[in-house]
């Protein structure tokens, strides 16, 4: 297997990027749960996009609730809401 | 400025003097919380934890484990939790004009100070806020490699089509700071900033949990006691 470098590169070997991908392949759950032998780079990147944009997308929504929260437990006038909190730890 | 930007970033929002009036309930229950969940944890697991990364700083071998925290331990989780309480605590309820922005930005910057500034995206994130609090301008990013922006990512061999192109400039958009990097470059960001990612929404639905519960529970006590009171009929 030829490997073409690109001019002025670090010396980016192509089992470094397969390495990268295979890592990569392993992080997201999409693929991990297929069979790993067969999915392309292609696939790969998609998937990751994907699984990002989810991940971004629960975290956005998580702190629009959380900041639903915090606002009406300002409201709340418990002190005994505190302590039994506290407690429950 | 002197300092690396998330070492200023870091002092800014932990210094008092921002000026931010954070609501006193808030504080506090945010506080106690945090008193309380800390307990949980066994003060020897964190303390060795954090000596034995000490340790390990020396060692060249280590190298590779305390340049990528691991983001799956419960030990970095609870730091996180620890440091978005705190940061949560002192946002001013309600005064942005979408506080569910704030937290996600607030969010956002406790993860990548959590990173230690190992990342680009980490750096990316602290960087953007920075520039966009104090500097009206844009600033141009010092180009770090402007000699090959793009010709590593065509030549790579069987990952040249266009479509992986395509995919492999979204993805370098997807994640902070990698507009202009290199394939390899987004690969490597993508891999510690998808775990990272993962322990954030892990770390926030615990702390959405806790705080729901607690407040769901004290919520019900209260409307319990009032129906109690009420219920009692009056004696004459």
């Amino acid at each position: 297997m030829s490997t073409r470098r690109s001019r002025g590169s670090t010396r980016i070997s192509d089992d470094q990027i397969i390495e990268l991908v295979s890592k990569l392949r392993q992080l997201v759950p999409e693929i991990r749960n297929r069979r790993s032998d067969k999915v392309s780079a292609s696939k790969v990147l998609q998937e990751t996009c994907n699984y990002i944009r989810s991940l971004h997308r629960e975290v956005s929504d998580l702190s629009e609730r959380l900041s639903q929260l915090l606002t009406t437990i300002d409201a709340d006038s418990a002190e005994a809401g505190i302590i039994r909190s506290l407690l429950n730890q | 400025m002197s300092h690396p930007p998330f070492l200023s970033a870091f002092n800014l929002t932990a210094g008092r003097e921002q000026g931010h009036i954070t609501h006193p309930r808030a504080y506090l229950e945010l506080n106690i919380i945090e008193m309380a969940s800390s307990s949980m944890i066994p003060n020897t697991e964190l303390t060795r934890d954090s000596k034995r990364r000490r340790k390990k700083k020396s060692q060249l071998r280590q190298q590779e484990d305390q340049s990528r925290p691991k983001w799956k331990s419960q030990a970095q989780q609870q730091i996180y939790s620890s440091k978005l309480r705190q940061a949560l605590a002192r946002l001013n309820m309600g005064s942005p004009p979408r506080p569910g922005k704030a937290v996600r930005e607030a969010a956002d910057r406790v993860l990548a100070v959590t990173a230690k500034g190992r990342t680009r995206w980490s750096r990316a994130i602290l960087t953007n806020r920075l520039k966009l609090k104090f500097i009206k301008h844009k600033r141009q990013r010092p180009p770090t490699r402007s000699k090959k922006p793009r010709l590593s990512v065509y030549r790579l061999k069987g990952k040249g089509s266009p479509a992986v192109q395509r995919k492999v400039k979204f993805l370098g958009r997807l994640v902070p700071g990698c507009r202009k990097e290199p394939l390899p470059v987004i690969l490597e960001e993508a891999i510690d900033y998808i775990p990272a990612l993962e322990m954030q929404v892990r770390a926030m639905s615990a702390l959405f949990n806790l705080l729901s519960s607690s407040s769901s529970s004290s919520s019900s006590s209260s409307s319990s006691s009032a129906a109690a009171s009420t219920s009692t009929p009056p004696s004459s």
